[in-house]
């Protein structure tokens, strides 16, 4: 009983003194139990029935006095019964409304006196005395009993025939009786547990979305409304706060049914039941429970709502899900069965732990053990459901996603909400935090000695006035507040609500102090969410009004660690904090006046600075970027930029650089003159501003005019000069960017070659960082665009590593090498080594690769390979499957991949072997179906490959019968000289067939191309007269054969 | 009152107090006599006694804690005599309103420790923070959480662990940390009743000189 009592009943955590037991169904199976148990004593076992407690068992009884009758002496307020012991104390003993009893005779006639009062009599009983054996039995009984649980009965049996007493006899019987029913509860606990209803977010979500679909107005619907309290939902599929959340609550729906009023409901692990409402002011929640307990939400809003129960039976029908719904919900039920059976055995020895902890220390005993353990337990089982739902059913659930098993569900909730986060993101979120699952300090574990002392101080702030919270804040601050304990211990107990609620006072040293915690202990991401679910963020974006610089300057600083996740920023945004933010960097404009102090000066430097730290973690929403535009912050960041604070230009340049991501923004930097200013502070002393500076032109310079200011105003020089240093990898990263995008202009190539930065970039190709990479190969393949240059890296052994490079699996990484490669390739010496090293087999092969820019770059670069390399018809023969491989991709549907590979196609065929083959290949179908485009690329690329192909065997006629030749006459109506040039070219080649003349003639080729005839370019002159002649000559021939 | 005497007494003062301007000074001592005045006619050469000083705190700079507005009277009340005479009245004020972080120092420490041996006690704590807390159940409980909140601010504060705070403990202390230097209860005005004071007072000035 003692064991049962203390390890499966549910006590609440009711603080100081006295507990009492929760009223759950489990408590309430086990009471009735123990009044069985005691009522049939009497008749079971007379004899023990009259063995006299050792101390008697003594609560608060609510039975009347007059409700004794025979076998007692009643007067006033007292009852004795007439049962006594040898002493002649009576066994029961009650004087209002303190009852003592002292065997079981009387507690079972006590129990039968107390008719429908008995469970609670029981459970005050129960409630009172937390050993009841040790009071019937005596300390060293319960020992014996413990023994007797480790079945050690042997040597009881020899304990009692050694003692004849007879006493001590019946004292173990009882023991051994007592025991029993230990083991009985126990056991019937168990079966309790493994049959109780566990809700878990996946089926509350399920039935809560279900209820919603068939709410509304009307008469037809089940209820008027449901919804939840609060928007934001936890990454494990909760609504209720973390705080709640321990005690196994998982959100709570306000429920208007047709019929009442609106009810409030706590839908927990343990069940659904109503809770105390919401409290008028604030929409805080009572999360007191205010009902019974039932199994779903459907059960208790039948029990609610006559309507809801009658539309729901009508419905029944209508409900084609739930059916659906339920079917995949058996299996898991049964499941559960199992491994709740298959867990009990961890679970006991969690038991056996929390009871270890109680008993260890009294401090414990604030956390409730029952609870502790539900909770770790039904973590486990989560995982294990998962385990077995995965393996069991495999793809079937798949199908229906409706099913309610948890893991699985959050698995699937999960994924959408990567993918939507993925969509929704913007280019430059890379220090994004997860939304990481809430981990709580375990609460079985040993709890360091701050928690207790913070909790103190939380006391003070939550009682005390200005002056006791003003204390309890700056003595909270002397804790290490960037270690996680003591984040989380603030958090645990419930000081994240009171700092908040602080801020919303109009003490301004309460204010003062919270903040200067929250700003501390924000740098920690979960205590950030917790602060934004607890709105924390609104008030702070309130507080950036206050005429109190430091409050103005804290508040900031508090929201530049907040507003490190895209939530957060969106509610920064949402209630006007990116206008008072950009606000705060309107400083200085009075500084004009000389009689200011410098102490002003400065304290309005660092407002403007703490407004540019949060405007920089603001700037990594997109949206947000758009509101410090429209709030009038670039010109502001132009002019801070202007000054010489080290700290200040950190998050100014910082803001620039992530919004330089936007078009509208490296307008507004060009014409705000801000390159000038970065391009200054490339040369400052600090190694993050350097790298925020060269990031900010890394992001700007694709633009042509930007690269010709870095270039003007001597930016070069430094980016070249910083390459040098190579430990800051990610200035590194951001100085290579820059030098890859300059070098898009010609004038800046040439520059960096007199600064020796090809050289350094080429030693810079092994052993850095992919993000180095990208931008040195990038940068590189620029420079590659000039002989000189290509010269350079092939004297500086730069080919070699570029080749090496071609296996990486990089997507940016390998655009840029190919280019650099390809590049590299136009020279005949480099392209010995190139092929020397393989590299076009290498690059050959990344045309299998699945991205199309990689695909597209590989086959441009593969172009000058061929044209360069000795004997290239032979090499590309040699490669198997090579060819086969190049005509498929023109099945792509990349209008660049296709370009790239008719260029390909074009040095392929000018070896008769590979024509051969690739027509075999059936090259020129596929080329007559891209004709019809409007690409100009493709077009010249496809008119090139055309009339290349046009030399092998019957193709040219080929391409007439797959109606390739209409297009192509269209292609010479298009506006590039290129493409004229390459289909007068194709069409001289194709105009050597008769019936391709005639459908060129028919399309009107003839007047187009004598329009050529007139173009100063000499082959498009050359071809388009050809064509004509041979169109001419036809006619001539058909006029001739009518003559004649 | 005699213009002379005005003017000799404002060039007085302005020797021992830099903060103000004369006019400003000037100002501040007609208010004296007008309180004063008001106050009690016979006692006007002496000064202000301390209900009327207590009046003026909670009426214009919004103090509400009677043990400390005592305090702060006998901390303007440099000379003991139970009456703040006009010198007395412009010095506090230019504390009050455009004291120096050091000055402001030295005056709440002033306000905190009482029988003047430049100590503040730990029973001294105990008085001031008294009613800090909100009454939740009456007796010991909230009696003990005043014990271990003097326990904290001495923690905090007490550099040198001799159960007292020091000059030099309480300076270390506020130094750190500002909040600290109105630590056992407000005994400055708060920025808003000192502008709307300043306002008040030295109106003339303001629209005379324009």
């Amino acid at each position: 009983m003692g064991v049962a009592l203390t390890r499966s009943a549910q006590w609440t955590a009711a603080g100081h003194g006295a507990k009492t037991l929760e009223v759950t169904p489990l408590n309430e199976a086990i009471v009735k139990e123990i009044i069985m148990f005691v009522e049939s004593f009497i008749y079971k076992y007379p004899q023990e029935a009259n063995y006299v407690f050792v101390e008697p068992l003594e609560w608060k009884t609510n039975l009347d006095p007059s409700a004794f009758g025979s076998g007692y002496a009643v007067s006033g307020t007292t009852v004795k019964s007439e049962e006594a012991d040898k002493n002649g104390e009576p066994l029961l003993y009650l004087s209002v409304p303190q009852i003592k009893i002292r065997s079981f005779g009387q507690l079972s006639r006590m129990l039968y006196i107390a008719k429908n009062m008995k469970l609670k009599e029981a459970q005050a009983c129960i409630e009172a005395n937390r050993n009841p054996v040790a009071k019937i039995l005596g300390l060293d009984y319960n020992i014996i009993s413990e023994k007797i649980g480790n079945s050690f009965v042997s040597n009881i049996l020899d304990k009692i025939t050694k003692d004849d007493d007879s006493e001590s006899e019946i004292k173990m019987k009882i023991a051994l009786q007592l025991k029993q029913l230990d083991l009985h509860l126990l056991n019937h606990s168990l079966k309790h547990i493994s049959l109780e209803i566990r809700l878990n977010p996946g089926t509350v979500k399920n039935d809560i979305e279900l209820l919603k679909q068939f709410s509304g107005k009307g008469k037809q619907t089940v209820l008027e409304s449901i919804e939840y309290t609060s928007d934001y939902e936890f990454s494990n599929g909760c609504r209720a706060p973390p705080w709640r959340q321990i005690k196994g609550e998982i959100c709570y729906v306000l429920v208007k049914p047709h019929d009442a009023e609106t009810l409030c409901v706590t839908c927990s692990k343990e069940g659904v039941f109503l809770n105390g409402g919401k409290t008028d002011d604030e929409g805080q929640i009572n999360y007191e429970r205010k009902g019974e307990i039932y199994k779903d939400l459907v059960t208790l809003l039948k029990e609610k709502s006559a309507i809801f129960s009658e539309n729901m039976s009508k419905q029944e029908i209508k409900f084609s899900e739930q059916p659906q719904k339920d079917q995949p919900n058996e299996a898991p039920k049964e499941e559960v069965a199992i491994t709740h059976k298959a867990s009990v055995t961890s679970r006991k020895s969690t038991q056996e732990k929390n009871r270890i902890n109680l008993g260890r220390s009294q401090l414990t005993k604030r956390l409730e053990p029952s609870l502790n353990w539900r909770t770790s337990v039904s973590s486990k089982d989560r995982n294990t459901l998962r385990d077995t739902q995965v393996e069991k059913h495999g793809g079937k659930l798949e199908k229906s996603r409706s099913s309610v098993s948890p893991g699985r569900a959050q698995l699937i909730r999960k994924s959408v909400e990567k993918i939507e986060e993925i969509i929704s993101d913007s280019s430059s979120e890379s220090e994004e935090d997860e939304e990481q699952p809430d981990h709580r300090q375990e609460a079985n574990a040993d709890l360091p000695s701050e928690y207790w002392q913070i909790q103190k101080l939380v006391k003070y702030l939550k009682g005390g006035n200005q002056t006791a919270t003003v204390i309890a804040l700056c003595s909270m601050k002397d804790f290490n507040l960037a270690q996680e304990t003591c984040q989380l211990a603030i958090r645990d107990v419930g000081g994240l609500e009171v700092l908040i609620n602080l801020l919303e006072t109009d003490e301004v040293k309460c204010k003062i102090g919270s903040l200067k915690i929250l700003k501390e202990i924000s740098h920690n991401p979960q205590i950030r969410r917790n602060i934004v679910d607890l709105g924390g963020l609104p008030v702070m974006v309130n507080i950036l009004d206050s005429p109190h610089k430091s409050l103005k300057c804290l508040a900031a600083e508090t929201i530049a660690n907040v507003a490190k996740f895209r939530r957060a920023r969106r509610v920064v945004r949402r209630h006007g904090g990116i206008t008072k933010l950009v606000a705060l960097l309107d400083c200085g404009k009075h500084s004009g006046e000389p009689a200011q102090s410098s102490l002003y000066e400065t304290r309005d430097v660092e407002v403007a600075r703490c407004g540019a730290l949060a405007l920089w973690s603001c700037s990594k929403s997109y949206a947000n970027k758009e509101a410090i535009r429209k709030a009038g912050g670039i010109p502001l960041l132009a002019r801070l930029l202007k000054t010489s604070h080290e700290n200040m230009l950190i998050p100014v340049v910082g803001t620039l650089q992530e919004c330089a991501s936007e078009e509208n923004y490296r307008a507004a930097i060009k014409a705000e003159r801000i390159i000038e200013n970065l391009v200054k502070n490339l040369n400052s002393e600090n190694e993050q501003l350097q790298e925020h500076c060269a990031m900010a032109i890394y992001q700007c310079a694709e633009d042509e005019e930007t690269r010709d200011l870095v270039r003007l105003h001597g930016g070069l020089k430094p980016l070249a000069s910083l390459l040098n240093n190579t430990d800051n990898k990610e200035r590194l990263a951001a100085v290579t960017g820059a030098i890859w995008k300059c070098s898009i202009s010609k004038e800046n190539v040439t520059k960096f070659r007199e600064y020796k930065a090809i050289e350094t970039l080429v030693g810079l190709l092994t052993d850095q960082p992919e993000e180095v990479l990208v931008n040195v190969v990038g940068a590189l393949g620029e420079c590659c665009q000039e002989h000189e240059n290509r010269v350079i890296i092939r004297r500086c052994g730069g080919i070699q590593p570029l080749v090496n490079l071609l296996v990486g699996i990089n997507q940016a990484l390998l655009v840029n090498v190919t280019k650099a490669v390809g590049a590299c390739a136009v020279e005949p010496e480099s392209m010995m080594i190139i092929d020397r090293l393989d590299g076009v087999r290498l690059l050959w092969s990344l045309l299998k690769n699945p991205h199309p820019d990689v695909k597209a770059s590989a086959a441009w670069a593969l172009c000058p390979c061929i044209q360069n390399a000795k004997d290239a018809g032979e090499m590309v023969r040699s490669f198997v499957g090579g060819l086969e491989l190049v005509v498929n991709l023109l099945k792509s549907d990349n209008k660049e991949v296709l370009a790239s590979v008719c260029a390909v196609i074009t040095n392929i065929a000018k070896d008769q072997e590979n024509l051969a083959v690739i027509t075999d290949h059936g090259v020129v179908p596929l080329l007559s179906k891209l004709a019809n485009t409007n690409n100009d690329k493709l077009r010249r690329h496809l008119a090139e490959t055309i009339s290349r192909c046009c030399m092998w065997g019957r193709n040219r006629v080929a391409f007439g019968e797959h109606k390739a030749v209409a297009p192509l006459v269209r292609y010479l109506k298009s506006n590039d000289t290129n493409v004229h040039r390459a289909t007068a070219q194709a069409l001289y080649q194709l105009s050597e067939d008769a019936d391709n003349c005639v459908t060129m003639h028919e399309n009107g080729a003839v007047k187009l191309l004598l329009d050529m005839v007139g173009s100063p370019d000499e082959e498009l002159q050359e071809a388009a007269a050809g064509c004509i002649s041979n169109i001419r000559r036809l006619a001539l021939a058909i006029e001739k054969a009518r003559y004649s | 009152m005699d213009q002379k005497v005005l003017k000799r007494l404002v060039e007085s003062i302005s020797k021992s107090v830099n903060s103000f301007k004369k006019s400003e000074i000037e100002c501040l001592i007609r208010i004296f006599h007008n309180v004063v005045g008001r106050g009690d006619v016979k006692l006007a050469n002496v000064g202000l006694d301390r209900n009327t000083f207590r009046v003026i705190l909670h009426s214009i700079f919004g103090m509400t804690d009677d043990v400390l507005m005592n305090r702060v009277f006998f901390a303007f009340d440099k000379d003991n005599d139970n009456y703040i005479n006009v010198k007395e009245w412009v010095k506090g004020l230019s504390v009050f309103l455009r004291g120096t972080f050091e000055e402001k120092l030295k005056f709440c420490f002033e306000v905190y420790y009482f029988n003047g041996d430049g100590y503040i006690s730990r029973e001294r704590i105990y008085d001031m923070l008294k009613n800090s807390l909100h009454q939740q159940s009456p007796g010991e409980e909230t009696d003990e959480g005043i014990r271990e909140l003097v326990d904290i601010a001495l923690k905090k504060m007490d550099y040198d662990n001799d159960g007292r705070i020091s000059f030099a403990d309480f300076e270390k202390a506020v130094k750190e940390d500002r909040l600290l230097l109105e630590v056992f209860g407000p005994c400055l005005p708060d920025a808003k009743s000192c502008l709307d004071f300043e306002a008040l007072a030295f109106q003339h000035i303001l629209t005379s000189s324009f």
